[in-house]
């Protein structure tokens, strides 16, 4: 079939750098649902951005839509049919809306009965028709934030300025806001000019030629190799960020590298701030020697070739001069007011409408990191550090740099902590309390810090939950699902032996202590455990534990966070493993059978073969070691302790009827089975686990 | 350039493209947005093509004129169309070249910047724009004034003649910006940055700006309930500054400060609300029989 070349590129005022990525792989896939649902063949499709415009070049597009024939389902024979054979109303009028005569009709069963049919032949209409209904495409692009324009009532990321849309050399006729279709496009706002686009094949040169690279990748590696060869110029180390890097990339069409310098006076200022103000507020990428060391330079993106690069240069020095004075004035103006002068001002700073202000919220963090403490019986020396670091760990918010800089919190708490005296442990137990700071962010390494953290993220989450503050699909303000991940993390990573649940009743009873208007307890209680759960699904998951492996083990709880990390890598191992069938087998069929009654008490009188006795001894004996093995969080052995059941299981089930009719027996037997099913159920709920044993 | 010669040429240029160019307001405001040639005027459905130096007094921002870049008063050129025109860009890019900025020599950069401004129940959607770095201008498209759905939109372009003034004149510090030739900045605002600052922080009466912030604020609200418009709203505007007043004193809590905000955009909303209604009931007299929106997109 013949086939012709596609392109389509919207011309727009700037759009926002960081709606880019999205807008690239939405333009991709509505193209591609579009096309096939036309039943329209293509070879490929190849998207672009710029800021600018998005464009889409489909090669190979088929001239024609595919045909399809289809069976259409009519009347039952008995109404398609009069008593005479003639063809009925109804018939007629099936056949009339398929576009078809009687003449056409055949039978058909269908479940026992007969049906008329056509068949009904549609042919594809010639993709040149259906090529402007790429506007509902364009359309149905959707951004995080829209707009309308002019008197327009169409919103959409930015005002559309220009189209262009060819079949070949043929213009594809629609339009948007009054904005028609053409073959011109534009290039460069400063270095290019309007030009006319000869066909989709060669749309992409055309563009270069009009200094706009239209495909992002080349851009970031232009990019990367002016920075490279910068480096190597300068003997430079320059730190690439790649959501910087991809940021930059999206606020050029023509990416020209250069550098610049800043006065090493500023260098006295704690670097996080320097790279904060050049990142952040101007995205450049900051500059160190081959050792790491923080030099006064930057390197910039300018969207433009290297004509005046100098100039370009110049200019950026001095707003960064005026930023970073800022910055060190900042500096200079905190380390005047004591933590104690801040520590006060955080009694008017507004925490949340309800949970009161940060001062109170820093209260009951320090109520939570003392218990904290106790139950895990730090030393003296680290819960002296831990409280302190509690007491002081938001005094940085009302600072000048942490105003302008809110990224730098706990970060610019820990550097000005050491300067008023506080020791380097409570100094770095500021700064980690707020560790994880992103998903998969690093994790606090001090035993006080780690403390902090999860005794501040606990005050967050059991308050935001009591108050009805709950996450709902995008909406989590106060972050509250990472937090919750972060407090299992630092467990785990301290590899702490408590049980997470006991966590939630001690946050809990903090909060009764204070005036705040809770919901009811129980259904807060509950809330919490399910939001755990659900981060705690999460961990094993990140652990490669499939889906029923981690149900298995969070049926009874979270309780020790490392000890159900490796009772689901025991079960993972041993859902394939042929040998641990039997064993299986026996526990699953203990956990059915036991589920049709209770434990009301077992009397050994009443065993009637050997195999119930056996397994009932078998059971003791095994319990005693078992209950030693969970207690000490050892895995692989209590699963051991369980296979030793196997046969004794096996034997009981070979020899006895559980369901008899004598129903002194039955109980009796029901409650045998119950307490060895609440054995297994404090490891995992096996009957959850989908066997994956070969035989 | 001269600043004062900056000034000429922005007005020329906007004059050509038809604005009409307006005298700064007389009642003291943080920016040429709250001018009410900007924020009344961009309501309803009648054309309005303005431009105007506005001097924004920002209190907070006052530092006894010790600070090279900050001031207690700076000033901006402000310019409204609406509805915001098809080629506003390249309008706005021919301005800067009627400054001597040659894009050819500069990095120049629309860079995303939503507006907002929660005491007027106004927001917008746009850039700052960069020359090589540096924000020299906000781009707004109208979205939301005094609660009320822009429509059409307007365009807002605000320079901040200072900062533009410093790169053209490539001083470091705003005092030393020549406003004409032989006169600078320094000479004329010196006196007034360094007592306006005395003023705000150490000086101002407490008690007597929270009497009068109460008192702005009953005479807009009995004003505007006789359908006086204007008046009402140069009583917000009062209210608008007495507040600020109050803000850089450190008087008003972080608690206070929301319920503040809130009874200011509680009037800015009332008086959007009655100043299109007026319009309606004068025929929207600036329409001239033109269509109000010609496009169902």
């Amino acid at each position: 079939m013949k086939t012709t070349n596609v392109l389509f590129e919207i011309g727009l005022e700037e759009m926002p750098a960081r709606f880019l990525n999205d807008a690239q792989k939405q333009l991709e896939q509505k193209t591609r649902d579009w096309l096939t649902e036309l039943r329209i063949p293509f070879e490929k499709i190849k998207t672009y951005v710029t800021p600018r415009r998005l464009a889409v070049v489909i090669t190979e597009v088929a001239e024609k839509q595919h045909d399809i024939e289809e069976e259409a389902k009519g009347p039952a024979k008995k109404i398609a049919l009069d008593e005479e054979g003639n063809w009925s109303k109804a018939a007629i009028g099936f056949t009339k809306g398929q576009g078809k005569n009687v003449e056409d009709i055949y039978f058909k069963e269908l479940k026992g009965i007969e049906y008329a049919y056509v068949n009904k032949f549609i042919e594809g209409k010639q993709t040149k028709e259906l090529l402007p209904a790429f506007k509902d495409v364009i359309l149905s692009l959707t951004f995080p934030k829209n707009m309308r324009w002019s008197n327009h009532n169409l919103r959409f990321v930015r005002p559309i300025r220009w189209m262009v849309a060819l079949n070949e050399h043929e213009i594809i006729p629609f339009e948007i806001t009054g904005v028609p279709t053409n073959n011109e496009s534009q290039g460069h706002r400063f270095l290019g000019e309007p030009i006319e686009i000869s066909s989709p094949s060669t749309y992409v040169d055309q563009l270069k030629q009009q200094y706009v690279i239209v495909d992002s990748d080349e851009r970031k590696d232009l990019i990367l190799q002016g920075i490279k060869a910068l480096e190597g110029r300068q003997n430079w180390k320059v730190v690439v960020d790649q959501d910087l890097l991809d940021e930059v990339s999206h606020l050029v069409e023509f990416p020209t590298v250069f550098s610049g310098a800043f006065s090493e006076e500023f260098l006295s200022v704690p670097e996080e701030a320097l790279i904060t103000s050049m990142k952040e507020h101007q995205r450049y990428f900051p500059v160190r020697t081959q050792d790491g060391e923080l030099l006064p330079n930057f390197v910039a993106v300018r969207n433009g070739d290297d004509h005046h690069l100098e100039t370009v240069s110049k200019g950026n020095e001095k707003v960064l001069k005026a930023r970073l004075s800022d910055a060190r004035f900042f500096y200079e103006e905190d380390q005047k007011h004591s933590i104690e002068e801040n520590v006060n001002k955080l009694e008017k700073m507004v925490f949340q409408e309800k949970l009161g202000t940060i001062a109170d919220k820093v209260r009951r963090t320090i109520t939570i990191t003392k218990k904290l403490c106790s139950l895990l019986q730090l030393d003296e020396q680290t819960t002296k550090n831990a409280v302190r670091a509690a007491e002081i760990s938001k005094f940085d918010l009302v600072t000048n740099m942490v105003n302008e800089f809110t990224e730098l919190q706990g970060i610019m708490g820990e550097k000005y902590a050491i300067l008023f005296g506080e020791n380097q442990q409570v100094a770095k137990a500021i700064n980690e309390h707020y560790m994880p700071r992103h998903a998969g962010g690093e994790l606090p390494e001090t035993v006080a810090g780690s403390v902090v953290s999860i005794a501040d993220k606990l005050d967050t989450i059991v308050g935001c939950l009591s108050v009805g503050i709950i996450p709902s699909g995008s909406q989590d303000p106060y972050a509250l699902r990472r937090q919750a991940l972060g407090i299992l993390q630092i467990i785990n990573n301290q590899a702490w032996d408590v049980n997470v649940d006991e966590l939630f009743a001690t946050t809990l009873e903090v909060y009764q202590h204070t005036d705040i208007e809770t919901s009811d307890l129980k259904e807060v209680a509950e809330s919490i455990k399910e939001f755990f759960t659900l981060r705690a699904s999460y961990i094993l998951k990140d652990q490669q534990v499939d889906q029923d492996v981690r149900d298995a083990v969070l049926a009874s709880g979270i309780g020790n966070v490392a000890f159900t990390i490796a009772k689901a890598k025991q079960l993972m191992e041993k859902r394939h493993d042929s040998s641990f069938k039997p064993t299986q087998e026996a526990l699953v069929r203990v956990l059915n059978i036991a589920a049709k009654g209770e434990d009301t008490g077992i009397d050994p009188q009443l065993f009637e073969n050997k195999q119930e006795q056996e397994l009932f001894d078998t059971f003791q004996t095994v319990n005693t070691t078992y209950q030693k093995c969970l207690n000490n969080h050892l895995a692989d052995e209590a699963l051991q302790q369980l296979t030793t059941l196997t046969s004794p299981i096996h034997e009981f089930f070979e020899h006895t009827m559980v369901m008899t009719e004598n129903d002194n027996l039955k109980t009796n037997r029901l409650s045998l089975l119950n307490q060895i099913a609440d054995i297994i159920y404090a490891f995992a709920d096996l009957t959850k686990i989908q066997w994956k044993q070969q035989q | 350039m001269t600043i004062q010669e900056m000034i000429l040429t922005l007005q020329k240029h906007w004059s050509d493209q038809n604005c009409i160019l307006m005298q700064a307001y007389d009642v003291e405001k943080g920016a040429g947005t709250m001018s009410p040639m900007t924020l009344l005027r961009s309501l309803g459905p009648e054309p309005w093509n303005v431009a105007y130096v506005e001097p924004s007094r920002r209190p907070a921002d006052g530092r006894y004129g010790q600070n090279p870049n900050r001031l207690y008063q700076h000033h901006q050129f402000q310019v409204i169309m609406k509805p915001s025109p098809e080629n506003i860009q390249e309008l706005y890019l021919d301005s800067l070249k009627a400054l001597g900025i040659d894009p050819l020599q500069h990095d120049i950069r629309f860079v995303e910047d939503n507006w907002e401004n929660p005491t007027l129940g106004a927001a917008g959607l746009g850039w700052e724009v960069w020359l090589d770095g540096m924000e020299i201008t906000q781009f707004t498209y109208f979205q939301q004034i005094g609660g009320l759905e822009a429509n059409p939109v307007a365009v807002e372009i605000t320079y901040g003649i200072e900062r533009l003034a410093s790169y053209i004149q490539d001083k470091e510090n705003v005092f030393d910006l020549e406003w004409t030739h032989g006169v600078t900045v320094g000479d004329i605002f010196y006196q007034p940055e360094y007592e306006h600052s005395t003023y705000t922080f150490e000086e101002s009466d407490t008690d007597m700006l929270f009497n009068l912030f109460s008192t702005y604020e009953q005479e807009a609200k009995r004003i505007m309930e006789k359908g006086l418009v204007f008046p009402a709203y140069d009583y917000v505007l009062k209210c608008s500054h007495t507040f600020n007043l109050l803000d850089a004193k450190g008087v008003i809590s972080v608690t206070e400060r929301t319920g503040y905000i809130g009874r200011v955009r509680n009037l800015a909303r009332a008086i959007a609300k009655a100043y299109v209604e007026e319009r309606e009931r004068l025929g929207f007299p600036m329409l001239k029989g033109e269509a109000v929106t010609d496009e169902n997109n």
